[in-house]
C-alpha cells in the first residue's frame, strides 16, 4: 500500500493544478453544509440563550424584532423612545421589576447601555476588576472591550458623536472605567455600561458648565433680570464628569418623559406576568410588550426555512460536484488507459491498479478533508463575529 | 488474422539473441508472439514453457507474477511514467507488484544498472526531459532490474535514430550476456539481424489463406 501511495503522491505532484482544483471543489462541497450547520447553531444558541432568560420586553409599538434585538443584542437598529413614565407604571403595578435601557450611543463602535445597576444582577453578571458605576459619568465595560482596546479600571473611554457631520449635535463625553466585567460569552462582553443619566448627559440632556453667577467676564452673560440669568455660548461646557464639576451637573425639564429604548420587566410570578401583559395590551396604544423567547423563535423559524432551502441548493450542487469529480476521475483513468496497459504488460495485477487509483482518491480525500477542518477551525474563531454580523447586528 | 509460431520457436531459447522479423505487418504478428510468451494472451493450442513453467497453465495471478519475475519488457516507445523521475522509474516494476519487493539491495542494483547504461547523472531527472536514447537507457535498466531469464523487446530501437539504435543495441547486448539472459526482439529492420545469433521470420509462418478467415 505504501508503494501505491508513493505512485499516486508523484502522480498527484506532477498533476498539481488538476489536483488543486479538485481537492478546492471536494473542501467547498463539504464545508458548505458544515459551515451552515455550525453558524446556525451558533445563532440559534446565542440568539435563544438571552432571549429565554428575559422574560419580558417593553418598548415602543412597532417592530418587536428590532426591539429585542436592541434591548438584548445590543444592535444598531434603534427602536422608538418610550419615555421613564412607563417604568413608573410598572413599578406602580407591584407586578414586575422593571430594569430600564437606553441604548443609544457608542464609543468606538461599542455600543453605550444606559441602565441601572440592577440589570449585572438580573443578568448574573459579576466584576473582573473595580466597581459598579456609582456616579455620573462613571462606566463599567465588557471583557472584549477591554481586551480589544486595551483599557482598565482607572482608564477613560471617549463616547462618539451620533453623526459627524452634526456640528451643533452633543459634545462627546469622556468616561471614567470603574470596572470591568467577567467574560461570558454574550453581548454584554461587547458593551459598555453606565447609568441612565450618563447617556441623558450624552445625548445633551443634562449637562454641566461654568457657575454664570459668579463669572467675571461680563461678554459670557447676554442678559441679566431679577431672577434669570441668561449666558452666551462663552459659557464653558464640561466634556468629562470629575469630583470638581459633579455638582454642577443638572437636568433641565420633566424627567419622566426623558427617553428610553426599551424595559425589561422581571415579573414576580407567572401570573404577574400574564396581568402585566393584559394591562399593556389593553391601556397602552403605543407600547408592546413582548417575550423575547417568541421573538427569536419566529426569527429563527425564518432563518431555519432559509436554511432549508439552502441545504436543498447545497445538495443539489454537491450531486452536480461529484458528477463533475466522478467525470474527471472517468476521464482522467482514460489518459492513463496507456500507463495502465505498461504496468499491465509488465505484471501488475488488477488489485494493485484498483490499489493506485483508491490511493489517488484516499489522498485528495484526505487534503480535501484536512482542507475543510482547517477552514471550519477558521470559521470557529470567527463565528461569533460572523454570527453577529450576520443575525444581530 | 491467426498466427501459426514457427516450428523452430518451440526449440529450447537459452541465452540466445533472437531476432524475429516481421515485415510490412510487423505489429500484426509481433503482437500476438509477444503477448503469448509472456502469459498475457493464452495459445489455443500447445503451450509454452519457460524455464520448465508451463506459462499457460498458470492461473492469471500466478501470470502476472511470472511475468513481472520472469520476463523484462522493453517498448517501441519506451512507456516510462512521465510523473516520474528516471530512477523511481527503474524501480516501478517493484512498486507494481507484490512478487517483488523493493529492498536497499534493489536500489544499489538500479543505480549500478544506470552507472553500466550512462545515464548515473539523469536518475533524479523527471523522464520527459530526458532524450530518446536516455529514455530507452532507463527502460532496459527497468527491463533488467529484477534479472529476468527473457528479455522481450518490442521494437526497442525503432524510434531511435541510427547512432543511438547502435549504442542501445550494444547495451542491451552487453547486459543480455552479463545477466546471462535471452533477448528476443522484434523487429522489422533488416539491419539488425546480422547482430542476432538466430533470426526467425514471421513471413515464412503467416499462411495466405486461413481455414476460418
Amino acid at each position: 500500500m505504501i508503494d501505491s501511495l508513493y505512485l499516486a503522491w508523484r502522480y498527484i505532484c506532477f498533476n498539481r493544478i488538476k489536483t488543486i482544483t479538485l481537492i478546492a471543489c471536494i473542501s467547498l462541497i463539504t464545508f458548505l453544509p458544515l459551515a451552515l450547520k455550525a453558524l446556525l447553531s451558533a445563532s440559534e444558541h446565542q440568539l435563544m440563550s438571552r432571549a429565554i432568560t428575559t422574560p419580558l420586553l417593553v418598548g415602543a409599538k412597532g417592530n418587536a424584532l428590532d426591539l429585542v434585538m436592541n434591548s438584548l443584542y445590543f444592535s444598531t437598529e434603534t427602536p422608538d423612545f418610550i419615555n421613564m413614565k412607563v417604568v413608573n407604571k410598572i413599578i406602580n403595578s407591584n407586578l414586575a421589576q422593571p430594569i430600564p435601557l437606553y441604548i443609544r450611543f457608542h464609543a468606538k463602535e461599542y455600543p453605550i447601555i444606559g441602565t441601572t445597576i440592577d440589570y449585572f444582577e438580573f443578568r448574573k453578571r459579576q466584576l473582573a476588576s473595580g466597581r459598579y458605576f456609582a456616579l455620573l459619568g462613571e462606566c463599567v465595560i465588557g471583557a472584549d472591550v477591554a481586551n480589544l482596546l486595551q483599557l482598565k479600571k482607572g482608564d477613560s473611554l471617549l463616547s462618539s458623536p451620533e453623526n459627524l457631520f452634526d456640528l451643533a449635535g452633543t459634545y462627546p463625553l469622556k468616561m471614567n472605567i470603574t470596572g470591568v466585567l467577567k467574560k461570558t460569552n454574550s453581548a454584554d462582553d461587547k458593551a459598555i455600561f453606565v447609568d441612565l443619566k450618563t447617556t441623558w448627559v450624552i445625548q445633551g440632556l443634562g449637562h454641566g458648565h461654568q457657575d454664570i453667577r459668579i463669572i467675571k467676564d461680563p461678554s459670557a452673560i447676554l442678559a441679566r433680570s431679577k431672577n434669570i440669568l441668561t449666558a452666551s455660548e462663552k459659557i464653558k461646557q464640561y466634556t468629562e464628569i470629575n469630583k470638581n464639576n459633579l455638582a454642577s451637573f443638572h437636568f433641565h425639564g420633566d424627567q419622566s418623559i426623558y427617553p428610553l429604548t426599551a424595559i425589561i420587566a422581571e415579573p414576580f410570578d407567572a401570573k404577574s406576568a400574564t396581568l402585566l401583559r393584559g394591562r399593556f395590551l389593553t391601556e397602552h396604544e403605543n407600547i408592546q410588550i413582548v417575550r423575547p423567547k417568541e421573538v427569536i423563535d419566529e426569527l429563527l423559524g425564518t432563518i431555519f426555512k432559509i436554511k432549508n432551502f439552502f441545504d436543498a441548493i447545497v445538495l443539489i450542487v454537491a450531486i452536480a460536484m461529484i458528477l463533475a469529480i466522478f467525470l474527471v476521475f472517468s476521464l482522467s483513468l482514460r489518459l492513463r488507459q496507456k500507463e495502465i496497459n505498461t504496468i499491465f504488460h509488465l505484471g501488475c495485477s488488477r488489485g494493485i491498479i484498483v490499489q493506485l487509483i483508491a490511493a489517488e482518491i484516499f489522498i485528495i480525500g484526505l487534503f480535501s478533508g484536512l482542507l475543510c477542518l482547517l477552514a471550519l477551525f477558521i470559521l470557529g474563531h470567527f463565528q461569533e463575529q460572523i454570527v453577529y454580523k450576520l443575525f444581530i447586528s | 488474422m491467426p498466427f501459426y509460431p514457427p516450428s523452430t520457436l518451440h526449440k529450447q531459447l537459452h541465452s540466445l539473441l533472437c531476432a524475429c522479423l516481421c515485415a510490412s505487418n510487423a505489429n500484426k504478428n509481433s503482437a500476438p508472439v509477444v503477448k503469448l510468451i509472456s502469459g498475457i494472451l493464452l495459445p489455443q493450442q500447445g503451450r509454452i514453457l519457460i524455464n520448465n513453467v508451463s506459462v499457460n497453465s498458470l492461473s492469471d495471478a500466478s501470470r502476472r507474477d511470472f511475468r513481472i519475475t520472469n520476463i523484462g519488457f522493453i517498448f517501441q516507445n519506451f512507456e516510462l511514467l512521465d510523473y516520474l523521475d528516471a530512477f523511481d522509474n527503474i524501480l516501478h516494476p517493484y512498486r507494481i507488484s507484490n512478487a517483488l519487493k523493493l529492498t536497499s539491495e534493489i536500489r544499489n542494483r538500479a543505480n549500478a544498472l544506470a552507472h553500466e547504461l550512462g545515464i548515473q547523472n539523469k536518475l533524479k531527472q523527471p523522464s520527459s526531459t530526458l532524450s530518446q536514447g536516455e529514455q530507452q537507457r532507463t527502460a532496459i535498466c527497468r527491463a533488467l532490474l529484477s534479472k529476468p531469464k527473457i528479455i522481450l523487446a518490442d521494437e526497442a530501437t525503432g524510434n531511435l535514430d541510427p547512432t543511438n539504435k547502435t549504442k542501445i543495441l550494444e547495451a542491451l547486448f552487453h547486459c543480455t550476456d552479463k545477466n546471462n539472459a535471452t533477448l528476443i526482439a522484434v523487429t522489422h529492420d533488416h539491419e539488425l539481424l546480422s547482430h542476432f545469433d538466430r533470426v526467425i521470420d514471421f513471413k515464412d509462418y503467416c499462411p495466405t489463406e486461413t481455414p476460418n478467415d
